[in-house]
């Protein structure tokens, strides 16, 4: 935890979120470790064992890429909803880094690298756990842990910056039913996006969770996703650069009068 | 360097859209010297503060701070600065010791240094043995004392404290003027804002008084009530109750620099309170209650921004 001896504003705030995650990481066990595990189990030998192969493998080898981007997709969401809006409503942590050196990018940055470290732990575990099970088929299968980070910036980005500009949790209702649940079931993670109907599977395209999902799944399988990987890694980096520059311009906005 | 003020406003003013907050003060801080704002709610001290925090930026004016532009040089200034808000903002799930070891970093300080300093100032703030305890169940005032040890964390050259002890009983504000008290001792330059006026008689060395985002007046409390009262002031209650209110004060006319009455009683504004009474007594007037005390810096700032309430 120790990166430098002076801190970097950025990682001073980033050391904020793991003290305090510190704290609290036996709560997050289940969620973060034991849920996504249990849940390739049900699906993956449950379902799979009706469903039998899909695209010419196990459905639980299937699914184990597809789960992992949106074990991902999960915690990057689930961490900049109500911990975003409480630093700045009720804890007011943002207000108190704003006294002092910490520039809003630093904030935003912190947060951003707390969540990749969250993710990656996570996926490294389940990872491990897979392997057990004879779930990954590639030598290329440690990449995931790189396209996870990467679709976890690209979604607790602008996510952060949602929650930065609301004043009311009941907001979030509206994020969790039109957004992430249906990115979450129409993204790939359970059946290739080529059984959905034209105007459905468009939206799988611009959801940044099937981007994911294809490279994870290119990754764990060893075979070329649907589109150039560039295209899949360039649209996920652009919703990262674009939600990063929106999340600083709406903490300046909260913060600066 | 050393002589330069620590803040100087020329012209300050702050704006919420139609409404102004600030309008248009100047004003100066000496290195060392403990400076209050006086005024009440609404006046704009807190804009004022926060200007000078560099947390707000000014509408219009020029703000220099420890020789550095307000709106340009933030992030430098801001590592020079103490800050006490009025609204609490500690971490209720950190331990008091890990809300000033993490405050500390984010000034750039080592996890050593932090750790150093963040014991030796809960000791100055009597915390110590709370170090290991959450925020969350300490009481108002050791919250804010809490509040006070993390602003001192960067050893900062200018604390801003706004209504640093608003909520606090009797107890914890007296431990709390004596904690700053030692702060000013050891040279700190403090500016805090305050709608006590027992507070800044304390605390400040000098003071200014805001009304609607102006500054009305300015100078030690000493000179303040030189200027705006009188050394002493006669408070008379009369028999009859409310009713004849006017009618005293009328009959008070010429006793004192100043009558105000009251709808309980009268004040009478004296350069000698037992002359005065003398006087009362050879007018024929029987006061059923008479008071004779020393003007304070409340007959100074109920003087200068009226008996009206402000919501």
């Amino acid at each position: 935890m120790a990166l430098t001896r002076s801190a970097h504003p950025t990682f001073a705030v980033l050391e904020r979120h793991l003290t305090l995650y510190r704290r609290v990481w036996q709560a997050s066990v289940f969620s973060s470790f034991v849920m996504p595990v249990l849940f390739l189990l049900s699906i993956g030998i449950g379902v799979g064992g009706y469903v039998g192969s899909v695209q010419g493998v196990d459905y639980l080898s299937w699914i184990v890429p597809g789960v992992l981007a949106s074990t991902a997709f999960q915690i990057a969401v689930g961490e900049s909803t109500y911990a975003v809006l409480a630093d700045f409503k009720w804890v007011r942590a943002y207000h108190a880094m704003r006294a002092t050196p910490v520039g809003m990018a630093d904030m935003v940055r912190g947060h951003l690298l707390y969540l990749v470290f969250r993710v990656t732990a996570t996926v490294v575990v389940f990872l491990v756990v897979v392997v057990f099970f004879g779930g990954l088929h590639s030598p290329w299968a440690p990449v995931t842990v790189l396209v996870c980070a990467l679709v976890t910036v690209a979604v607790a980005a602008p996510v952060a910056a949602f929650s930065a500009s609301i004043d009311h949790d009941s907001y979030f209702a509206l994020l969790f039913r039109l957004i992430v649940l249906p990115a979450a079931l129409f993204s790939g993670v359970f059946f290739p996006v080529g059984q959905l109907v034209v105007g459905l599977r468009l939206l799988a395209y611009a959801s940044p969770l099937w981007h994911a999902v294809e490279l994870c799944r290119a990754a764990t399988l060893g075979r070329a996703p649907a589109w150039p990987v560039w295209a899949h890694a360039g649209y996920l980096l652009v919703w990262a650069v674009a939600g990063f520059v929106l999340a600083v311009r709406a903490f300046r906005g909260r913060l600066e009068d | 360097m050393a002589d330069q003020p620590l803040i100087v406003a020329r012209g300050l003013v702050k704006r919420f859209g139609d409404f102004t907050a600030v309008d248009g003060i100047d004003l100066e801080v000496a290195r060392g010297e403990a400076f209050g704002f006086l005024g009440p709610n609404g006046a704009g001290k807190s804009s004022t503060m926060r200007m000078i925090g560099c947390v707000s930026v000014p509408t219009a004016g020029e703000l220099r701070i420890l020789g550095m532009d307000a709106v340009r040089d933030g992030p430098r200034i801001r590592a020079r600065l103490g800050v006490c808000p009025q609204l609490d903002n500690l971490d209720p799930d950190l331990t008091v010791r890990e809300n000033l070891v993490t405050y500390a970093r984010y000034f750039g300080l080592s996890r050593a240094e932090s750790r150093r300093r963040a014991d030796e100032l809960l000791d100055f703030v009597q915390l110590s043995d709370r170090a290991n305890g959450k925020v969350e169940p300490l009481s108002g005032g050791m919250k804010r004392r809490l509040t006070i040890a993390r602003a001192m964390v960067n050893e900062p050259d200018l604390v801003l404290l706004d209504e640093p002890t608003t909520g606090l009983d009797p107890q914890a504000r007296h431990l709390l003027w004596e904690r700053l008290f030692r702060l000013k001792q050891q040279g700190v330059t403090l500016v805090l804002t305050t709608h006590y006026m027992d507070e800044a008689e304390q605390l400040c060395d000098r003071l200014v008084v805001m009304d609607g985002g102006r500054i009305v007046a300015e100078g030690s409390p000493r000179s303040l009530i030189e200027t705006y009262s009188t050394a002493e002031v006669v408070e008379l209650r009369f028999p009859d109750g409310l009713e004849g209110i006017a009618g005293h004060a009328a009959a008070l006319a010429g006793v004192g620099k100043r009558v105000d009455p009251l709808p309980d009683r009268v004040l009478v504004y004296v350069d000698d309170g037992d002359a005065a009474l003398a006087e009362v007594q050879r007018r024929g007037l029987a006061p059923s209650s008479v008071l004779v005390r020393r003007s304070t810096l409340e007959d100074v700032f109920l003087h200068l921004t009226g008996r009206t309430l402000v919501d």
